[in-house]
């Protein structure tokens, strides 16, 4: 009837989206990362520290290791005494905060992300094991949760370095064991529920075999909380990471680690307060990009959080 | 009710002897004990007859079953450095990681509540975005880096705070405030996001049309039922309160069961770990079940199921 | 006539309710006019989001944010009180006017005795001891026709049925009473002999508190149940207004027919009903002329140019469409006059 379509009703924000569905996912995504101000900023830190991470041998302006017996506990630049050759001050050994700080972001994300993929391969198939086949091993499987969660992470992992001992790999390995209850206990709602909808009992109606089905059908689906969740966990591995450091029972000497700066630095609080400083403020900043990130992550794939989806 | 509590309580069984399965096969990878617990200089007799009294030669499974009778009778064996009943010395501390816990918890409530409900009912003003801000922020630090910050502000520059110890009331200010930012921004984040819920129930409607002041609808009608599912998840987060209980007592030499633990794991005192572990499984699985009692008493809608 | 000179209870003028949201600005109530008198009962009927419960919140002041009241007088008793403060608001509400709404499961607080919910706005409102309070809150229990009224006090909501529950709403809202009640979707959520129930429980409580009510609903039935005048909304706009029966009779706006068409009816029996084509129209794009056009059958040149005002066709009966320019027409001889092009 009309020839002016822009006054047809029910042209609304539906068949916007659908025009825009057509563009290049990574181009969609980034806009919509674009309109969330906490998210874009998360994401700059995570990328800014990866590429600290990555290309610390360039960007770092010292060997983090190089002692300078002449020039100890040097305060920051901006401070009396500093000087612009050490931006962040030198430690008790004389070496560049600078350029530790930036090796220290290293060991952060390794064992960050590492210990997480650790964790989530663990808690990822144990729950959808639990969550699909119920019975006695869902039973055993939630009762392990909970003793897992009745003792405190920390001291589970306390009591393992102390009889293991810790280097990164042990460490790594550590953090994921003690680790994956969450993610198994979030895969198996998941699946429980999933179990219940009609396209798994189409599945399992037509005769899919209970591998298809859990790998092929539930997978998908429980993968979009998953990355919130794990991407949260790369966080506080961080700081559980820098706790542990801080014990005496994190990563060792000669491994620059954050944490095992700002335990160090604490005995030399009362002179030099940049030693125990900037390890913490690297840890908070990058704490806090990746819980904005992981934040704005679950505001995008929740369903079950009001924020937009893609 | 009661026989809920009886399910509940039946339920922790298991759960007590996958923790006491995990301890015993850690505590068996450590490794023999014996070489700590003689001298340097000690006879092959000597410790032969030390690995027997202690049943180190019996099949691994006699091994498990002794440990888990005596551990029922809370005999967790003697702590090779102090000489003494393990477990004894376990609790002895615990009143004092108990009060760090207790006073910090009383601090973050104090600062959440007010905090979270008033961010909550302005949203996206001033006051909504430093509250939400601090949480994050709260969250991101790590706890004991907090801690030596404050020491370095308030103990170092202005000397208010003692930087270590625990004595005066004056002692506990510091390490609480520590602990406590932690939980206070967990539990700011909780209420905030339940309270902007609630506050669009139809129930809170009611309370409105009813003509009641925005404070009553508020506190009476939207906090109450707040509670149920912050109290639920606070809950939740006992072990990992007990967890920062003990890197905060590190950091301010707090005698508490953290700077036991640290102490004994260093010195591979085993039997003063296992108490360890065991003392705060119980409180946790406890504290568990107390919240759950203090949901279905909020909750009505529960009792009668 | 004597009545209709007479001050109405509630007088509502050019009232104009927008939400500010994030894509611009909404108006979901734009020019809404009418009026209650005294023990009338009026109903406000149209499809969902075509303003009708907005405009219910706005006489109550409780249009939350993004909302806000941007022009007309809600006038109460010649009070406007689109001016009154926050406070002298609150002590109209729930004792003056008072609402009940759509759920009542979700309307009432799950942690309190329903005792306590009907004795809390009589504390309120009239100032009274807590022991008077349970005395009258046993009684309105009683009124509302709940049996065991004295035990029913201790339980909480989720112990009642969907029925009780909402008698309870019912004596919450009317334990003050006010000379006003907006019962939005009242019967909605219940089961249809319940609603029967619920119905005649407010049509008895009516004449025997003189309160007006002004009924929110999309139900035609419930309209015809109990309603003395109808206004229907649509886009934000008051299309039609007037006496039930006449309105029932012949409607006169194509929208009420459309409406009015597509509800079953008992002793018709029809092969499909009827459904009006199209949608409402998004706030983004409200058609320019009359909104109800691009839907309407009977749609003119006109109608896409320039938007209706409210007629009045008859004595208290105002219709807000072109068709009536120049008097009155009956909608079905129109329609059959008109050639089948369509």
């Amino acid at each position: 009837m009309s020839t002016n379509s822009a006054m047809e009703p029910g042209t609304s924000m539906e068949e916007q989206f659908e025009v825009s569905k057509g563009i290049n996912p990574w181009i969609r995504w980034f806009k919509l990362l674009l309109r969330s101000k906490t998210g874009t900023t998360g994401f700059i830190i995570v990328l800014t520290v990866c590429i600290t991470a990555i290309f610390a041998p360039q960007i770092a302006p010292y060997d983090p290791d190089a002692m300078n017996p002449a020039n100890m506990n040097a305060p920051p630049v901006w401070l009396e005494g500093g000087t612009s050759a050490h931006i962040l001050g030198t430690d008790s050994l004389g070496r560049d905060m600078l350029s530790r700080v930036i090796y220290g972001s290293q060991v952060s994300l390794l064992i960050g992300v590492f210990s997480v993929i650790v964790a989530g391969s663990i808690g990822l198939v144990l729950g959808i094991l639990a969550g699909y086949y119920g019975r006695w091993i869902d039973n055993l499987l939630m009762r392990v949760v909970d003793a897992f969660l009745a003792v405190p992470n920390i001291l589970l992992l306390l009591v393992i370095l102390g009889i293991f001992g810790s280097n990164l790999i042990t460490l790594i390995l550590v953090l994921g064991v003690t680790n994956w209850v969450i993610y198994a206990r979030l895969v198996r709602g998941e699946v429980l529920t999933l179990k219940e909808r009609d396209f798994i009992r189409a599945a399992r109606s037509i005769g899919t075999n209970d591998r298809t089905i859990m790998f092929k059908h539930i997978l998908p689906n429980v993968f979009s909380s998953f990355i919130v969740i794990s991407t949260l966990s790369v966080a506080t591995t961080l700081i559980i990471e820098a706790s542990l450091s801080f014990l005496g029972l994190g990563i060792q000497p000669p491994t620059i680690s954050w944490g095992y700066m700002l335990s160090t630095g604490r005995d030399y609080l009362a002179t030099s307060w940049w030693l125990a400083t900037f390890p913490g403020l690297a840890i908070t900043i990058t704490v806090l990009g990746i819980i904005f990130l992981g934040d704005w992550l679950r505001d995008v794939l929740d369903p079950r959080s009001q924020g937009r989806r893609p | 009710m009661g026989r809920y509590l009886i399910r509940r309580v039946l339920q922790v069984i298991p759960v007590l002897l996958i923790i006491s399965f995990i301890v015993f096969a850690l505590v068996y990878m450590a490794g023999d004990p014996v070489s700590l617990m003689l001298p340097e200089e000690a006879s092959q007799e000597e410790i032969d007859s030390l690995r027997e009294a202690l049943g180190l030669n019996d099949p691994l499974h006699v091994q498990y079953g002794v440990y888990i009778i005596n551990a029922l009778q809370g005999d967790f064996g003697k702590s090779y450095r102090y000489n003494q009943d393990a477990l004894s010395i376990v609790l002895e501390r615990l009143p004092q990681t108990l009060e760090l816990a207790i006073v910090s918890m009383i601090f973050a409530t104090i600062i959440a509540i007010p905090l979270g409900i008033w961010s909550a009912s302005k949203q996206n003003s001033y006051i909504d975005l430093i509250a939400t801000g601090a949480s994050v922020l709260g969250k991101a630090m790590p706890n004991f880096w907090l801690g030596i910050m404050l020491i370095l502000l308030l103990s170092v520059n202005l000397a208010i705070f003692p930087v270590s110890g625990r004595g005066t009331l004056m002692h506990i200010v510091l390490p609480a405030i520590t602990l406590g930012t932690a939980i206070a921004a967990e539990m700011t984040r909780l209420i905030r996001s339940n309270m902007i819920e609630i506050m669009q129930q139809d129930y809170v409607r009611t309370a409105k049309s009813k003509g009641q002041k925005d404070s009553i609808v508020t506190y009476r009608h939207a906090f109450k039922n707040c509670l149920i599912p912050v109290v639920t998840i606070m809950a939740l987060q006992t072990s990992g309160l007990i967890g920062g209980a003990l890197v905060t007592e590190v950091v301010f030499a707090w005698p508490g069961m953290g700077q036991l633990l640290v102490q004994a794991v260093n010195a591979r005192d085993m039997a003063i770990v296992q108490a360890c572990v065991f003392v705060i499984a119980v409180a946790v699985i406890l504290m568990n079940l107390l919240a759950d009692i203090i949901y279905r008493m909020i909750d009505p809608r529960i009792k009668y199921e | 006539m004597i009545q209709e000179q007479e001050k109405p209870l509630l007088d509502v003028r050019n009232l104009k309710t927008y939400f500010h949201t994030e894509n611009g600005v909404v108006p979901s109530v734009d020019g809404v006019s009418f009026h209650i008198n005294k023990g009338e009962v009026i109903a406000i009927v149209g499809e969902s989001g075509c303003g009708k419960s907005v405009t219910s919140y706005s006489v109550m002041g409780l249009v939350g944010q993004p909302g806000k009241i941007e022009g007309g007088e809600i006038l109460f008793e010649e009070k406007d009180l689109t001016k009154l403060s926050n406070g002298q608001m609150r002590t109209l509400r729930g004792n003056e006017i008072s609402m009940i709404f759509q759920e009542p499961l979700t309307s009432l607080n799950p942690l309190f005795t329903v005792g306590f919910q009907i004795s809390e706005v009589i504390m309120l409102h009239e100032k009274v001891s807590k022991k008077i309070a349970k005395q009258k809150t046993v009684e309105m229990i009683n009124k509302v026709g709940i049996p065991n009224a004295s035990k029913i006090y201790y339980s909480f909501p989720h112990q009642l049925s969907g029925g009780m529950r909402q008698r309870i709403m019912i004596a919450i809202a009317l334990a003050c009473n006010p000379k006003l009640l907006i019962a939005d979707e009242p019967t909605t959520a219940l089961d249809v002999t319940i609603q029967a129930q619920i119905l005649q429980l407010m049509k008895d409580l009516r004449q025997e508190l003189d309160t007006s009510i002004l009924l929110i609903t999309h139900d035609l039935g419930v309209v015809a149940e109990m309603v003395d005048r109808v206004i229907v909304m649509y886009a934000g706009q008051v299309v039609e207004e007037g006496n039930v029966f006449k309105l029932f009779e012949n409607p006169k706006h194509p929208y009420t027919k459309g409406l009015m068409d597509s509800t079953p009816k008992i002793h018709e029996r029809k092969e499909e009903l009827y459904s009006i084509k199209g949608t409402v129209p998004t706030p983004m794009n409200m058609p320019t002329g009359c909104r109800f056009y691009p839907r309407c059958e009977f749609a003119m040149e006109k109608c896409k140019e320039k938007a209706p005002e409210l007629l009045e066709v008859k004595q208290g009966y105002h219709v807000r469409c072109w068709l009536h320019e120049e008097g009155e027409v009956n909608l079905d001889e129109e329609f059959n006059r008109k050639p089948a092009t369509t």
